[in-house]
């Protein structure tokens, strides 16, 4: 039998994976170019959830814009809330009480700790192993738990105000959020013995889409992506804001355990490790927490002093910049929100040349993009 | 390094280039430059050894009513400074040269500020709208932008 | 005797409601959380689906923007009669909070297809999602000659 070695000849095809898609993470459409199974070409198209977030903000005043910024990523809700508050703070130079700001690392930490766990759920979903899913959930139905108690909300939030938080603890929440600790600690070695280290899982992200460290720095990427390449820079400690000084914690970068430096294993093993890390935040935490009020004294129509700031905050897809411009009046000029999965669709397109079409799912789902985030 | 200090350096490089330093009430400091000479510096503050700007952490579009304006936030790695770049523009045809091939990071800015301003990048490796529908009319975040009624026969 | 047919046919319906996975926005997350573990709606026999052709519920959670309008049009004719929609969340009813200022909002998304519930919240609780799929349970059986729309 003889075999051919002329080629035959082939054509590429353009194939949608449009806004409505299982493994998206929302509306999100990638128009590919592929040779058969293999993508040369894959550029993203986002935008199908653009609210104008930013007009909106100059229509409203500072605090009426708090409930936009749950929507902005809700996920991470408390996180978004607390950096809007952070970036008002610093531009109208308001001091807030310490109470405050112990509850709001709190919850930041906490949600930090329910946003990991639905990107763990949701990337092995995508992968095919719907079991953990249902795991995270599990977990995250107690840190939502937790969250009803203190605001009355299980999702958005809208629990920082400008000038400290809206509510003090109730009497109890503390000593739960401990129990909930102490529950946790232990189901992130169940979740590595499960999942993380399973032959098949590690084969489908190892070596998959590697972005080297300084590629990672020119391209703009933050958070879990850019530790993942082995940059150590974490806004925590190195630009550290509010009470964040006070902990001790380690930050969390890729080795390379798997695979190549900077690959999907490393953004995902990234994430995992943070989430023992904000245990430790929140255990600190609630054992120095002072006593005191909750809020500042702020005006009731508030008008921040003309200028213009920029505050960067870590969230748990990466860093959320504002830029704010005041000019005197009760609505805010301008303000731009900078977010962590805006830039990592920017790198989407160089990274994903050559891979199969499995292996986009693998890298929409490393990058942890939500997006409300990138289209606001 | 201070913000006096690297405005002094560039405009020593630059010379007129550099309009002026807003410091008081800006957080962190903008250092206004001509929109012409905009690659050379951004390349510089890559490049310079003292100031090795390589990460650009926001670009932003800004409409201050008489002009527009593009603010740049830059951050170094090795020397954890950070620095703002701003440069004015007219509001008839505003344009000027793109910075995505000094910081791949602005492409998608860039796109953004076309897409809400209308603010044209020169050289640019792909200027497209990126957020609103490709047949959508106006730029949105200006000030003297009116809502339109319909789109697609859906009322707006 | 078509009675008993009809309520046959209604009963089966109702028990196997199979939704769309359409989550866009925020309540993409409660409904996520409503499938899950906790509040299960497996039990009442609703699945989620990938894609349109195979489900016949499409539960609308979350902003549409103009942008995605055409494309939920799309996916509402691509499925198969019997169809129901569920507008969940005030995004969904009539534009949510984004109503008032923002340009690009779809004011609800009766403006696209036809809905059969609502349901308020923002978002809205995973029980008050389980009340809005019992009261088109409700709707289902009270529909006569097989359920054909006019």
């Amino acid at each position: 039998m003889t075999t051919r070695t002329d080629a035959l000849p082939t054509q590429e095809m353009t194939i949608n994976m449009g806004p409505q898609h299982p493994s998206t993470h929302g509306v999100l459409r990638v128009i590919l170019t592929t040779d058969g199974e293999v993508v040369t070409r894959a550029v993203p198209d986002v935008g199908y959830l653009h609210r104008g977030l930013e007009k909106i903000g100059e229509r409203v005043t500072y605090a009426q814009f708090m409930p936009f910024t749950d929507r902005l990523d809700y996920l991470a809700a408390m996180n978004c809330n607390c950096a809007w508050a952070w970036a008002v703070e610093k531009l109208a130079k308001i001091e807030v009480p310490e109470r405050a700001e112990y509850l709001r690392v709190i919850v930041c930490e906490l949600n930090r700790i329910s946003s990991h766990l639905i990107a763990f759920g949701s990337y092995t979903a995508d992968m095919g192993a719907f079991t953990p899913f249902l795991y995270g959930i599990r977990e995250r139905e107690h840190v939502n738990d937790l969250f009803e108690m203190i605001c009355g909300n299980r999702l958005t939030y809208n629990y920082a105000r400008v000038g400290g938080v809206s509510g003090d603890a109730p009497p109890g929440f503390l000593e739960k959020t401990k129990e909930f600790l102490d529950y946790f600690e232990p189901k992130i070695d169940e979740y590595n013995n499960l999942i993380s280290y399973n032959k098949i899982f590690v084969h489908r992200l190892a070596n998959v889409a590697v972005i080297p460290a300084e590629e990672a720095v020119a391209y703009g990427l933050t958070g879990p992506n850019l530790r993942g390449s082995g940059v150590p820079f974490d806004l925590r400690k190195d630009e550290a804001y509010s009470v964040y000084p006070k902990f001790d914690f380690k930050v969390c970068v890729g080795t390379g355990e798997r695979g190549t430096l900077g690959d999907c294993f490393d953004r995902y093993m990234v994430r995992i490790n943070e989430m023992r890390e904000s245990i430790k935040i929140v255990r600190q935490a609630v054992a120095q927490i002072p006593d005191g009020p909750v809020l500042a004294k702020v005006p009731r129509l508030f008008k921040p002093p003309v200028g213009e700031v920029y505050f960067r905050s870590e969230c748990p897809r990466g860093e959320t910049g504002i830029y704010l411009i005041s000019d005197g009046s009760v609505n805010p000029f301008r303000l731009k929100i900078r977010t962590g999965s805006f830039v990592a669709m920017n790198i989407f397109e160089k990274v994903t040349k050559g891979l199969m079409i499995a292996d986009i799912v693998a890298v929409i789902g490393s990058f942890d993009i939500i997006l409300p985030e990138i289209d606001r | 390094m201070e913000a006096q200090a690297i405005f002094d350096m560039l405009k020593g490089k630059f010379g007129d280039a550099v309009v002026e330093l807003q410091g008081e009430g800006f957080s962190p400091a903008f250092v206004v430059v001509a929109p012409a000479e905009m690659n050379a510096v951004a390349r510089f503050l890559r490049d310079d050894a003292a100031l090795s700007f390589d990460s650009l952490m926001c670009l932003s579009g800004v409409d201050y009513k008489e002009k527009f304006a593009v603010a740049y936030h830059l951050h170094s790695m090795k020397h954890r400074h950070a620095i703002g770049l701003k440069t004015m523009l007219p509001r008839e045809n505003p344009s000027l040269p793109t910075v995505d091939d000094v910081w791949p990071a602005a492409n998608f800015h860039e796109r953004e500020a076309f897409d809400l301003f209308g603010i044209a990048f020169v050289g640019s490796k792909d200027l497209r709208r990126i957020l609103l529908p490709e047949d959508w009319e106006g730029h949105p975040l200006r000030k003297d932008y009116k809502y339109p009624d319909f789109y697609h026969g859906i009322k707006v | 005797m078509v009675g008993n047919a009809d309520l046959f046919v209604n009963w089966s319906r109702k028990s196997s409601l199979w939704y769309l996975l359409f989550a866009t926005a925020c309540c993409g997350i409660e409904l996520m959380q409503a499938g899950a573990s906790r509040y299960d709606m497996d039990r009442f026999g609703a699945v989620f689906r990938a894609t349109p052709r195979q489900s016949d519920l499409m539960l609308v959670a979350g902003t549409i923007t103009h942008k995605m309008a055409e494309r939920v049009k799309r996916l509402y004719d691509q499925m198969p009669e019997p169809k129901y929609v569920i507008a969940m969340g005030s995004c969904a009813n009539t534009g949510g909070p984004f109503y008032k200022d923002s340009y690009c909002v779809v004011k609800g998304v009766d403006l696209l297809i036809p809905v059969d519930v609502y349901i308020p919240g923002c978002p809205p609780r995973p029980e008050a999602l389980i009340d809005g799929i019992l009261r088109l349970q409700k709707i289902i059986m009270k529909k006569k000659n097989y359920g054909v729309k006019a």
